[in-house]
């Protein structure tokens, strides 16, 4: 308890320094709105003020002063939410020193690590998502049974309190690598995590007793103890990685014995219990590019799985999970190529879409601030060319807070200095 | 939110000892005078004296086609990566062969005939980069799949990666559902010098012999840069220049091997012809121009040093593999006639990776080299279509004009150029190999899909006909059988 709310207070804190971005306001007139939380409007406009949404709709008056972007023949959305990635967590897989996203715990549990804590604003990888219309996304961290908490954050420059949008917005853990888990097989890996959720139960319950050195041991430490009450208790989401069926079965009885909020991420047979998945109402993060049979416990992975789900309905939010490309960090921009193929196998095109906005926002617990277009939400809206999936589509304007952001990349310098060969080192 | 896509695609290359072999053409080398493969000397069978010849065919192919029917795709768009697209066109596939293409084409009587409507047809998409087969799934510890890196020496030029390819890897099936047809599996890049590469057609077999592609050249596979060094830290090399150190004296040791083997072969070969050596065979046949380098190396300064250790042997680098960095030197590749097997957008998962830019393949392109999509993983192989149209984005966001024309050619007859197949595959043109893949869409867009794919004239692949849908051993029981998808 003490650590949270430690944490509470931090947070608390940077929620009201990140409002302090300055924020132009604009008017984005004439374009094919995709509202997602509801219909998508044709010739509308979005008007955006202070950082907010003011207004949307074919009928909006622009007050005089608001710049205008004519958004005629473009799409627009909302900003693009990835709920799992590694951004300003890992900047170069193989450098350690860049790698952030896990902690040393005890007995593979984490609970009480906040990766957010050590975040790389400097990051070379936020830019180059933003300018491909992602702007918020899940940092999560990685390994153990328990990893740690999950926090969101948008992608704008800055420092960590510019960036948090929402800390401890989920816990993660894991039932798909029993040796990851600090267990000998999948059996004694959803004992472990029974164990840890029984054991907090019990130190919230004898917090002074252990105080005074009067409760037996517990399975994790009190920081971690600490870390878990809110899961137990319902306020905070559990992510489960799980990808076997029966894993998922298993993290589906945990939740409803434990009365948590539950969501699988992974998921790679979650189509097989599509069903339970939907009249538990427990939402799955997936990616709609992996087909390969990887481990034994993938064997039923397929494309089709995210469309599955949802047609089961079961709420999808689409992550990378395609392995070589590192979409966790250097590839974010890539999830417009998950939902692309989502569609190819079977998502419609308006929950594809949803699945990189007001999916995993709502999961997430951010939703009463973005993964939509509605009046009172923040700025978080993108103007594309044309369909946001198709590859030979541009995110024409990128807004966070009502601020639009087209700064240069890193991969923006590198490839203009090399336009012309040889190259000039006395130009970018 | 972890990180799922592990073992499998990773310990082949990128991440863990990724190489990239490139073939050499089959041009004599500078320093030395080509020759041919040896004609095997006379040779006493199993009876006592007998020896081996280097350089014979100890593992042909095996392949045949598969039964095929006369086809006519019409009404159809076609990209023939050999010239302007053909829209409303036709295309006669006969015998195994592409027998007419163009605005109309002659309809035998007997032939199936499948309209096009709305539909793209192309060459059957070549990847030069795969680890299919030898790098399998499922990749779980203890499943043993994972045969890709000889990691107990810095050169095994002894190894050939076909003794590694298991014809069952549920893979291969799904990677020719991506429009794949010819694939060229390397050993991994923990080594300098990796081994043997092979050229297979994506078809069902029981062997590795029945998939290998007749007649193609070897591929040797070499690595530049952080694998090797980091692999073997611990007894060298543990430094790039301890890297280059090593090719070199490889190479030094392949011309000693050759040339005693030429002299012998050229004289009275009477008494005992000089040991053999299988490592030094390879390199040999290297040196010869008979075997095709394929060079994984990321940095541009390293694939220069490369260039100048070719020159230095009198090989030919056919190919840079992965060459995150090729748009530093692509008016280098131009001149020198190499190409570059390269990925869309892959960076970053280390130091040598950093540079990496998505407009990596259109700058290379645009400077005249031969630019290829390739996809070092068994996933992203499967959607190199999707890989090119990122990498024609990237190029028209910065003015290159690229039509799809072009990158149609990054997926076929430029990867059939580096694997020295681009007589046989890799456009559509009378002749040539009728390995042709129909799209729902534009293959180019996100939301298509291969729908039938011919190799040698036969369906081996149809999306739409669950009983066209090659199911491994593997696959049999332990994976839900889910053919014909969810529609």
């Amino acid at each position: 308890m003490r650590a949270l709310s430690k944490l509470s207070r931090f947070g608390a804190a940077l929620a009201l320094l990140a409002g302090s971005a300055r924020a132009q306001d604009v008017a984005i007139t004439g374009g094919r709105v995709f509202t997602v939380s509801g219909a998508t409007i044709d010739n509308a406009t979005v008007l955006i003020q202070n950082g907010r949404i003011t207004a949307v709709g074919t009928n909006v008056a622009i007050p005089a002063g608001v710049q205008r972007i004519d958004a005629a023949g473009k799409w627009v959305t909302p900003g693009l939410v990835v709920g799992g990635t590694e951004i300003g967590l890992q900047e170069i897989g193989a450098i350690g020193s860049t790698n952030d996203q896990s902690a040393t715990g005890k007995d593979q549990i984490a609970a009480s690590f906040q990766p957010w804590l050590g975040l790389n604003t400097a990051s070379v990888l936020i830019a180059p998502g933003r300018k491909e219309g992602v702007t918020t996304v899940g940092i999560a961290p990685q390994g153990g049974l328990v990893a740690g908490q999950l926090g969101v954050i948008d992608l704008v420059p800055g420092h960590t309190s510019d960036m948090l949008r929402k800390p401890a917005a989920a816990m993660v853990a894991q039932l798909s690598s029993p040796r990851g888990g600090g267990a000998a097989s999948r059996g004694e890996l959803i004992a472990r995590l029974k164990e840890l959720l029984d054991d907090t139960k019990s130190y919230a319950r004898r917090r002074a007793d252990y105080e005074r050195a009067q409760a037996r041991p517990f399975i994790a430490r009190q920081s971690d103890l600490e870390a878990m009450i809110p899961v137990v208790e319902g306020r905070m989401p559990l992510i489960i990685d799980a990808d076997n069926a029966d894993d998922i079965e298993a993290a589906l009885s945990i939740a409803k014995e434990y009365k948590l909020r539950l969501a699988i991420s992974g998921g790679a047979e979650a189509w097989k219990v599509a069903d339970r998945l939907a009249a538990a109402g427990v939402p799955v993060f997936t990616g709609a590019m992996n087909n390969i049979p990887a481990s034994f416990a993938q064997l039923g992975q397929r494309q089709e799985n995210a469309g599955l789900l949802r047609k089961a309905g079961v709420s999808v939010s689409l992550i990378g999970n395609a392995g070589g490309g590192d979409e966790e960090a250097f590839n974010i921009r890539n999830i417009k190529q998950e939902a692309g193929n989502a569609i190819a196998y079977g998502m419609t095109w308006n929950d594809a879409l949803r699945a990189v906005t007001l999916a995993p926002a709502t999961f997430l617990g951010v939703s009463d601030r973005i993964g939509s277009i509605e009046n009172g939400k923040d700025g978080n809206v993108v103007m594309w060319s044309g369909d946001p999936f198709e590859f030979s589509t541009r995110a024409e304007h990128v807004f966070i807070k009502g601020r639009e952001y087209s700064e240069k990349t890193r991969q923006d310098m590198l490839a203009e200095r090399y336009r012309t060969l040889p190259p000039s080192y006395y130009k970018p | 939110m972890s990180k799922l896509a592990l073992a499998l695609a990773l310990t082949a290359c990128a991440s863990t000892a990724q190489t990239a072999q490139q073939p050499v053409p089959a041009q004599p080398s500078t320093t030395a005078p080509a020759t041919t493969t040896p004609a095997p000397a006379p040779r006493a069978g199993a009876g006592a004296g007998a020896f081996s010849m280097p350089n014979a065919d100890p593992f042909p192919s095996t392949y045949l086609p598969f039964p095929s029917r006369t086809t006519v795709i019409r009404n159809v768009t076609i990209l023939t990566a050999a010239g302007p697209r053909i829209t409303n066109g036709s295309i006669l596939l006969r015998d195994g062969k592409i027998a007419e293409v163009g605005q109309t084409v002659s309809a035998p009587a007997d032939a199936v005939v499948i309209d096009g409507q709305g539909k793209y047809v192309t060459p059957g998409i070549v990847d030069t980069h795969s680890h299919i087969g030898g790098s399998a799934a499922p990749g779980d510890r203890g499943a043993q799949t994972d045969d890709v890196n000889e990691a107990t020496n810095p050169v095994t030029a002894n190894v050939w990666v076909e003794h590694s390819v298991w014809p069952q890897d549920p893979q291969l099936p799904r990677d020719l559902a991506g429009g794949v047809t010819t694939i060229q599996v390397l050993p991994g890049s923990a080594n300098l010098i990796g081994g043997r590469s092979v050229v297979m057609k994506l078809v069902p077999a029981r062997s590795a012999q029945a998939m290998k592609f007749p007649g193609a050249k070897y591929g040797l596979k070499m690595a530049c840069g952080e694998n090797p060094k980091r692999v073997y830290s611990g007894r060298g090399p543990s430094t790039r220049m301890g890297n280059v150190a090593g090719y070199r004296t490889a190479w030094i040791q392949a011309e000693g091997y050759r040339r005693r083997w030429d002299n012998w072969l050229a004289g009275d070969r009477k008494g005992d012809p000089p040991g053999r050596d299988l490592g030094l065979e390879t390199l040999a046949e290297v040196l010869r121009g008979n075997i095709l380098v394929h060079n994984h190396c990321y940095r541009a300064d390293e694939m220069m040093q490369m260039i100048d250790i070719s020159k230095e042997f009198g090989y030919k680098i056919r190919s840079f593999h992965h060459g995150v960095e090729a748009y530093k030197i692509a008016d280098v590749l131009a001149r020198e006639g190499i190409s570059g097997s390269l990925w869309a957008d892959w960076g970053a998962f280390k130091l040598e990776a950093a540079d990496a830019i998505r407009e990596n393949i259109a700058l290379v392109h645009n400077a005249g080299a031969r630019a290829i999509v390739h996809s070092d993983d068994p996933s992203g192989s499967q959607r190199l279509n999707q890989e090119a149209a990122k990498a024609m984005a990237a190029g028209r966001a910065i003015g290159i004009d690229i039509s799809e024309d072009d990158a149609i050619k990054w997926l076929t007859i430029n990867p059939a150029w580096a694997l020295g197949l681009d007589d046989r595959i890799g456009s559509l043109e009378r002749g040539k190999n009728a390995d042709v893949v129909l799209w729902d869409k534009d293959p180019f867009s996100v939301y298509a899909r291969p729908e039938k794919v011919w190799i040698d004239g036969a369906v081996i692949f149809d999306r739409l006909d669950p009983k066209q849908q090659w199911r491994t051993d593997f696959e049999m029981g332990f994976v839900p059988d889910t053919r014909g998808g969810n529609r």
